[in-house]
Parts: C-alpha cells; sequence; structure tokens
C-alpha cells in the first residue's frame, strides 16, 4: 500500500514535469494592480528605446529617427542624430549609456543604417556625445552586411554587463535560412565588444577563419529585449519567435540557440519550420511563449515599490499591447501576469534611477507607474 | 467588308490589351505577396484576418472596399486614430513601411485582388506617386 502511494506520487511529479511549460504559458491578468499609470510624456508615434541622464532627465529614440531630450518636463528634439535607414522595423533603434557616463559622456546608439555598397539597409551601432542638445564625437562602432531592403529583423538592443563590455543584438534580416546559423555572416548574433567597439580577444570565434569575430552567440532570430540580471550579472535575451516560439534566453559565449533548426513556433502560414525543439549543441530557452505576444523590451525588477514585483522580468507584447509580468523562481518562470492592457504597443521598458518603473508605449509616449500605497 | 475588318481588329486589340492588363496585375501581385510577407504579415496575418479589434482585417474589408485612396495614404505615410472597419473600431498605429511608390502599388494590388477581395482597376506606381500626405 505505501509503496503504490510512493508510485502514485512519483509518476505525479514525473507528469508534472515532464510538461512543465503547460502551466506556464496561462497568462492571469491581477484585479488589483499595485500601480496607476500616468502618462509622463505624450505624443510620441514610436518610442523605441529609452534611457535615463538623471532621475529628471531621459533620451528617447522615436523610430523614425527623432531623438528626444526631455528635461525639466520639456521634450527637446537633439540635432545631428545619425540618419537612419527607415523602412520596415528599421529606424532609430535603442540607446543606452556607458557604464561610467558622468565621466566618459558616451551615449551608445542602434539604428538602421544605409552606409555600404548595396542597396537597402542593415543594423548599425554608434557612440557619441550629448553637448548642447547635439550629438558630438560621433563614432560608428559596428556596421553589420550586406545591406539588404527585407523590412524585418534589425534587432536591436544595447546593454553593459558588469565588467564592462558591450552586448548588441541584430535579427536575422529576413533571411532566416543564411544569417543565424553562419558565423560569417551578420544577423540572428549577439555581439559583444568592448566599450570603444574594439573586439575582445576572448571573444568565442576569435581565430576562426572567416567568422564575424565580433559574434558572441548565434541562433537567434530577432532580439528585441536584452538586459543584464541584478544578481548573476548575465545578459538575458528575449525574441520574437515565428508564429509561436517567442524566447527568453541566457546569453552564454558561443552558444547556439538554435534558428531556424529548432524552435517551438510555425510559418505564418501554420506550415512547419522544423519537428524539432531541441538538438544537441544547441541551447534550450528559459521561456517561450506560444502564442507568441510580440516581445520587446525588457527589464528586472530591482525595487520594493510594487509589492512582491522584485525579482520579475518586465516584458513588453506588441502584439496582445500589454505588459507581462514573469514571476522568477532562479531561471524558471512560475507564473506570467497580464497588465498595462489595452495602452497600446508596449516598446520598452526601464527602472529608472528613482526605483520606479517607466513604459514607453507605441502612440502614446512614456508611462511612470506610480506605485500605490 | 471593310467595317468588318475594323471590328475585328478592335476586337483583337481589345482582347490583346486585357490580357496585358491581367498579366500586369499578375506580376504586380506576385511582388506584392512578397513585400506582404516581408512587411505586413506579423499584423494582418497571412490571411488578411488581422486580430479583431487590435489590427484591422484587410480580406473583404468595408474600409478597403471603399476607401482606396485613403487606404494607399495608410501604406504610404502610416495611419493613426479611430476608424471603423467591418462594424468593429480600431484605434492603433500602423508607422509608414518606407516602401517605394512602385512596391506600394504592388502591395495595394495584391491586398485588394487576395481572399475574396477584388478590385476592377489596377493601382499603377503613378496612382500612389499622386497621392499626398
Amino acid at each position: 500500500m505505501r509503496n503504490s502511494v510512493l508510485t502514485i506520487a512519483f509518476i505525479a511529479i514525473t507528469l508534472s514535469y515532464s510538461c512543465a511549460q503547460n502551466t506556464e504559458n496561462k497568462v492571469d491578468t491581477p484585479e488589483n494592480a499595485p500601480y496607476t499609470a500616468e502618462l509622463m510624456i505624450d505624443e510620441m508615434q514610436t518610442p523605441w528605446g529609452m534611457v535615463f541622464l538623471s532621475a529628471n532627465e531621459m533620451l528617447i529614440t522615436e523610430k523614425s529617427g527623432e531623438l528626444i531630450h526631455y528635461k525639466n518636463g520639456e521634450k527637446i528634439k537633439v540635432k545631428n542624430v545619425p540618419e537612419v535607414y527607415q523602412r520596415g522595423q528599421g529606424g532609430l533603434l535603442d540607446i543606452e549609456l556607458h557604464p561610467n557616463y558622468e565621466n566618459t559622456g558616451w551615449i551608445y546608439i542602434s539604428y538602421a543604417s544605409e552606409e555600404g555598397k548595396e542597396k537597402g539597409g542593415h543594423t548599425a551601432l554608434m557612440r557619441c556625445k550629448l553637448k548642447d542638445n547635439t550629438l558630438t564625437d560621433k563614432e560608428l562602432l559596428y556596421k553589420a552586411s550586406p545591406n539588404t531592403t527585407k523590412g524585418q529583423h534589425f534587432g536591436s538592443r544595447i546593454e553593459f554587463d558588469n565588467d564592462g563590455y558591450l552586448y548588441l543584438s541584430i535579427g536575422e534580416r529576413g533571411a532566416r535560412d543564411e544569417n543565424p546559423q553562419d558565423i560569417t555572416r551578420d544577423g540572428g548574433k549577439i555581439y559583444r565588444f568592448y566599450d570603444d567597439g574594439s573586439i575582445p580577444e576572448d571573444n568565442p570565434f576569435v581565430g576562426i577563419k572567416g567568422a564575424k569575430t565580433a559574434i558572441y552567440s548565434y541562433g537567434h532570430r530577432n532580439p528585441q529585449g536584452l538586459a543584464k540580471h541584478p544578481e548573476t550579472g548575465e545578459i538575458w535575451d528575449n525574441e520574437h519567435g515565428p508564429k509561436g516560439g517567442d524566447e527568453i534566453n541566457i546569453i552564454k559565449a558561443g552558444a547556439n540557440y538554435g534558428w531556424p533548426l529548432v524552435t517551438y513556433g510555425v510559418n505564418y502560414s501554420g506550415t512547419p519550420i522544423t519537428d524539432k525543439t531541441e538538438m544537441e549543441g544547441m541551447t534550450q530557452p528559459v521561456h517561450y511563449w506560444v502564442p507568441s505576444i510580440a516581445p520587446s523590451g525588457m527589464a528586472f525588477v530591482t525595487t520594493d515599490n510594487y509589492r512582491d514585483w522584485k525579482g520579475s522580468i518586465l516584458v513588453g507584447s506588441l502584439k496582445f499591447q500589454y505588459m507581462e509580468r514573469l514571476h522568477m523562481d532562479g531561471t524558471k518562470v512560475v507564473k506570467r501576469e497580464k497588465l498595462l492592457t489595452d495602452l497600446g504597443r508596449v516598446r520598452d521598458i526601464k527602472e529608472g534611477p528613482d526605483g520606479l518603473i517607466y513604459v514607453a508605449v507605441e502612440g502614446k509616449g512614456i508611462y511612470k507607474l506610480v506605485p500605490k500605497s | 467588308m471593310k467595317e468588318n475588318f475594323c471590328l475585328f481588329l478592335f476586337l483583337l486589340v481589345s482582347v490583346y490589351y486585357a490580357q496585358a492588363q491581367e498579366t500586369v496585375l499578375a506580376e504586380s501581385m506576385q511582388r506584392g505577396a512578397e513585400i506582404y510577407t516581408d512587411f505586413c504579415v506579423t499584423c494582418h496575418l497571412e490571411g488578411g484576418e488581422g486580430i479583431t479589434g487590435t489590427f484591422p482585417p484587410l480580406a473583404k474589408s468595408d474600409y478597403l472596399a471603399q476607401n482606396r485612396e485613403a487606404s494607399i495614404r495608410g501604406v504610404k505615410y502610416g495611419q493613426q486614430g479611430e476608424m471603423t472597419v467591418n462594424g468593429v473600431t480600431y484605434n492603433n498605429i500602423m508607422t509608414p513601411m518606407g516602401l517605394d511608390d512602385d512596391e506600394i502599388a504592388d502591395v495595394m494590388n495584391f491586398i485588394m485582388n487576395s481572399w475574396g477581395n477584388s478590385s476592377d482597376e489596377i493601382v499603377t506606381t503613378e496612382e500612389v506617386l499622386a497621392i499626398e500626405k
């Protein structure tokens, strides 16, 4: 008798583990959210990336190519912004500060650029300084090639780790069978640089003939979220899958995340891409979304301002137009919550220096989540 | 006899012209289908069905059928604000895609002649070029 109880318990545990993701893919809408969403900066079209210069001062990119300096409640257009390739998902993309911005003054910007011989564009990374609302000291650090007129999958997000390395994500530019699995080609990769754009000697593909040595990991589709884990210091991404199969990954040197050889998604037409969701030598995601939410922006909550939110991940949903909170237990998603519903496409999320959460929503602007006591 | 010959010639030219138009449309739609896969499918989906309440449908869309010029303008310059499609109100944003005028003509021809939609008149590059913000 006792044995059979144990057996049943064992089977139950085994079963619950073998279909671990099923429960995670349910999303709950909480009744009493711990904030009031206040529209702090209005009348923005596609606020794509944002960064705080100080507690009350921000830089915000508009995909159309404008850079907005928000200061003392005023929006000022920054001059001398790099010319962007405005097509499909391309435009002015992410913005990030040097970890030691106070002393160096360096600002990093990613954007779609036409630079190069071929027609079309590809993702570029530059750094510059801000003086009198003008970008100065501009340096092009990286330009992916070759250009293409495809409209999709430029990435891109910029993030620094605790050792001062700079990470940049670039999507596969609509060439899934050419780019993501080929380390001699740009696109479908996460790149790692020194802060001046030079390539670290210990990058995983240094010394491999023909390889783009800035590549740090590959087999990505279109990562539009990149964030440093506040405790481990690891770089995490979220990326758009095809229909179904958006993912969260922890970025490791030289790792292959499998696109398009393994995926939980299918073609937009519903036809299969592959029947494989895993393969030897390919790194599995921490989490995947079926159906896709079209994730963009990513922030780890480190503040106690929002009840039990500390340790959660916040991700924007472009497709279903809300902000998702993922309750984490280590690297495991234990619960999903749907927040800020019906405002619009959530493009970027940041925790500000004041410990409050700021959310960029397309067609609206920047919302500040004022905590409810 | 002479009259008959003229009529015959007229018919011949008409048939040839109609066939040429059809070929032009078919080729434009084929290019348009590629543009659609690149730029439109993520929101409006494979069958042009959209997502009710979020992204308006293109398939059997009354808005598209009745607002040719406004639809082309939306693709050319982007579109924002309230619109009603098949009885459902949408309030969203579509950013300009950066397509060339000939690409807009192609994708419009594809959309206006797919999934049960049909249009009598082909969209030309000149027509797109003439539409102002």
